[in-house]
């Protein structure tokens, strides 16, 4: 087996094996005809990634048929193979990939550097199974196309330090904001919330309104590599409990990175309920202050609704152990387990946290039942008189 | 032989308004200095005008020699401190350093574990001036605590402003005293001294040399930085024939190699006359980056004992040549070919 990656490829390659980094401990290293893949999962594995090199990406791509193997490699032997992103690209000219069978269970990544500097690494592999993730792009009913700008900059208003963060979609428009998982937090927590119109997306389809949650650190791999690679971000979802997919490629290689998402409560009232629909876009146009009133006083306002809460706070643990969300791996769909404590529907959702939005603070309103309907229907009046013309 | 316990500091103001304020700020320096804990916890502070008292130490704002020299076995001048510091700095792996004066200049000994031995080389044409009373003047010396006192003026913030050294020694028993000056301010520091002990020896001498690499440092800067750190040992193998010049790790997750091909133009001088592979421990050799990041080219010898010597070329401030040196021995369970 013998590959080699010359120029900016191998600077591509070095990205690639860090987004990695971001997800798993281990490489999963597997030549295949059409190109080499490299694999990763997380511990809990609900974060799985995988970048697919064509035989077009390397210089020279040579793999011995008679002897295919599939083989990982911890994480950090690999990335100090291309320690200093910085200066790779200025001083590495070829990077070679080998393995012959006198190797026995050591691959060798070999770089051809300026001045005549050869560096090579002897790293130790174990054989392993295929790691393979069970997805399906094609039948997504929602998907979306972004520059990697958008995200990353969508991204920033987040801390660093978040675990989750939930997307919901409409027709027209994308909400993220940050999952909180208990109830007794949601009072403590800050509350963040961002919208995006369809047009700011080069690609917008949603045929499921809906709203997913994932963890967010897991993406940020990928955002670096999107961003400096200048490649359009493709998301593809479905319901929650389904995998989130997010995926670059170009004509040379394909990377897509796949997110288990939570999975809703399906003994919930909620999901007898049709979508609540988002607050109608007279608000969003011109009218800011309408827009806000219109979203602390209703419960359905947007994405902010108890649809999107009730899986939330109930018992399931914070990422990466959520047992809510569904495996993406076929041999662990059994061990889905089923959420059996019943969201109280008689209490009001506290809404305190709702009014933090944009810093107003309004006094809480009083313990309203779920006919949140007929509210709506004076919130449109209010609207109606606040609009400006 | 025992001499003050603790350091002097002696400081005092310049003359006029303006001296007065950057000696207060240069007294809040020195007093974060000293609360560094470096300095002894004890020390005499003197301020005092500049008027040309009795009372007040010598100033040393001349390099010429002053009155009252004459008890000095050893007295050295710089413009710029610096000049001292810095390669001081590249041999800092230990507390203590051997001091040793002789005609030809300075020369600052460190060792470790009688395994390591750096030595730094400040010839006298370096210094503004250098008089030196005996033909050997030594002395034992806490090379943090020297370090500290060379810069206590901190960095120089105002290009073209530096801090001049002199620096002056009685002989046995006697501190070493440090007059720095800068922008009119003067600080006296007083370091006391002990015993010299007896360098090592390593017993290198050209005539063995087996083999010998001269490479610019920047690419060995480079391959320094990346060496991975779980491997007990680095590997120099030196050779005739292909790989030439080749530094290998073996750690955690596998091995390593950096070859450099003999005629690279990283490679300045290619002598190797038999092919030569040493292990050295990595934890000996690491404190040798400090030198090579401040060198332009680096001197690479083994001996047929394995005993490796590297020899680092330093530019100083204003551009004259300094040497640090390395000597290590070869780690036991070494096989030589």
């Amino acid at each position: 087996m013998d590959y080699v990656a010359t120029g900016s490829n191998v600077k591509v390659l070095a990205k690639a094996i860090h987004s990695l980094s971001r997800i798993g401990e281990e490489l999963y290293f597997e030549p295949l005809d059409d190109g080499l893949a490299l694999r990763t999962v997380n511990s809990s594995r609900s974060a799985f990634a995988c970048f697919h090199l064509s035989p077009l990406f390397f210089q020279r791509f040579h793999t011995s048929p008679a002897h295919r193997f599939r083989c990982k490699m911890p994480m950090k032997s690999v990335q100090a193979v291309f320690k200093s992103l910085a200066s790779l690209e200025k001083t590495v000219e070829k990077c070679r990939i080998e393995w012959k069978p006198a190797d026995k269970s050591q691959l060798t990544f070999t770089l051809h550097c300026k001045h005549g500097l050869l560096k090579t690494h002897n790293l130790s592999f174990q054989d392993c199974e295929s790691l393979q993730a069970v997805f399906d792009k094609e039948h997504c009913p929602n998907v979306l196309r972004a520059q990697p700008r958008l995200l990353v900059d969508t991204v920033l208003h987040f801390p660093p330090s978040l675990e989750e963060v939930t997307v919901s979609v409409s027709g027209e428009r994308m909400w993220l904001k940050n999952h909180v998982e208990d109830e007794s937090d949601q009072s403590k927590a800050m509350m963040t919330e961002l919208c995006l119109s369809s047009e700011e997306f080069d690609h917008f389809v949603v045929s499921l309104q809906t709203s997913i949650t994932f963890c967010l650190k897991e993406l940020r791999g990928l955002l670096v590599f999107a961003e400096s690679t200048g490649l359009p971000i493709s998301v593809y979802f479905d319901e929650p409990g389904r995998p989130v997919v997010l995926s670059v490629s170009d004509s040379v290689l394909e990377a897509n990175f796949v997110l288990a998402t939570l999975s809703e409560d399906s003994h919930h009232n909620n999901t007898k309920r049709a979508p609540t629909p988002p607050p109608p876009d007279d608000f969003m146009c011109d009218d800011m202050d309408s827009y806000l009133i219109a979203m602390e006083t209703s419960e359905i306002a947007g994405p902010s609704t108890e649809i999107n809460q009730p899986s939330c706070s109930t018992r399931a643990p914070t990422m990466p152990n959520l047992p809510n969300h569904r495996s993406l791996f076929d041999n662990d769909q059994e061990e889905q387990q089923e959420e059996e404590e019943e969201y109280d529907l008689e209490r009001p959702p506290n809404k305190k946290f709702r009014s933090l939005f944009f810093g107003s603070v309004l006094p809480t309103p009083s313990q309203v039942s779920n006919q949140t309907l007929q509210s709506q229907d004076v919130l449109a009046s209010d609207s109606e008189d606040e609009k400006s013309s | 032989m025992v001499t003050e316990n603790k350091p002097v500091l002696v400081l005092s103001g310049g003359q006029g308004e303006a001296n007065r304020t950057d000696s207060f700020k240069w007294l809040l320096k020195t007093i974060t200095a000293l609360s560094r804990g470096s300095l002894s916890t004890e020390c005499s502070l003197f301020l005092c005008e500049t008027s040309l008292s009795a009372q007040c130490p010598k100033m040393p704002l001349s390099t010429h020699s002053q009155p009252g020299d004459e008890h000095y076995v050893l007295v050295a001048t710089l413009d710029n401190v610096r000049n001292l510091s810095n390669i001081l700095k590249a041999i800092t792996f230990k507390d203590h350093a051997i001091f040793n004066a002789t005609q030809n200049g300075l020369k600052v000994t460190v060792e470790d574990s009688k395994c390591l031995q750096a030595n730094a080389f400040i010839q006298a044409d370096i210094f503004q001036e250098f008089v030196i009373k005996e033909d050997s003047v030594g002395f034992q010396i806490n090379l943090t605590v020297l370090l500290d006192c060379l810069t206590i003026f901190g960095g120089s913030t105002v290009p073209g402003v530096t801090t001049a050294l002199r620096m002056c020694y009685s002989g046995y028993g006697f501190p070493l005293t440090l007059f720095l000056e800068e922008g009119g301010v003067v600080t006296v520091c007083k370091i006391n001294t002990q015993e010299p002990e007896e360098p090592i020896d390593f017993d290198f001498c050209s005539t063995n040399v087996t083999n010998k690499v001269i490479l610019q440092s920047d690419s060995l800067r480079e391959a320094f930085s990346e060496l991975d750190m779980t491997s007990e040992v680095l590997q120099i193998t030196m050779s005739p024939s292909q790989p030439f010049f080749r530094l290998s790790t073996f750690g955690n997750s596998g091995n390593a190699h950096y070859d450099y091909p003999k005629d690279s133009d990283m490679m300045e001088l290619f002598q190797c006359t038999k092919t030569q592979t040493n292990r050295y421990k990595m934890s000996l050799l690491k404190p040798s980056t400090k030198a090579l990041a401040l060198s332009c080219k680096v001197s690479v010898r083994t001996d047929s004992r394995g005993f490796l010597s590297l020899q680092y070329l330093v530019r100083n401030d204003d551009g004259q040549i300094c040497f640090v040196e390395y000597f290590c021995s070869p780690d036991e369970e070494v096989d030589e070919e």
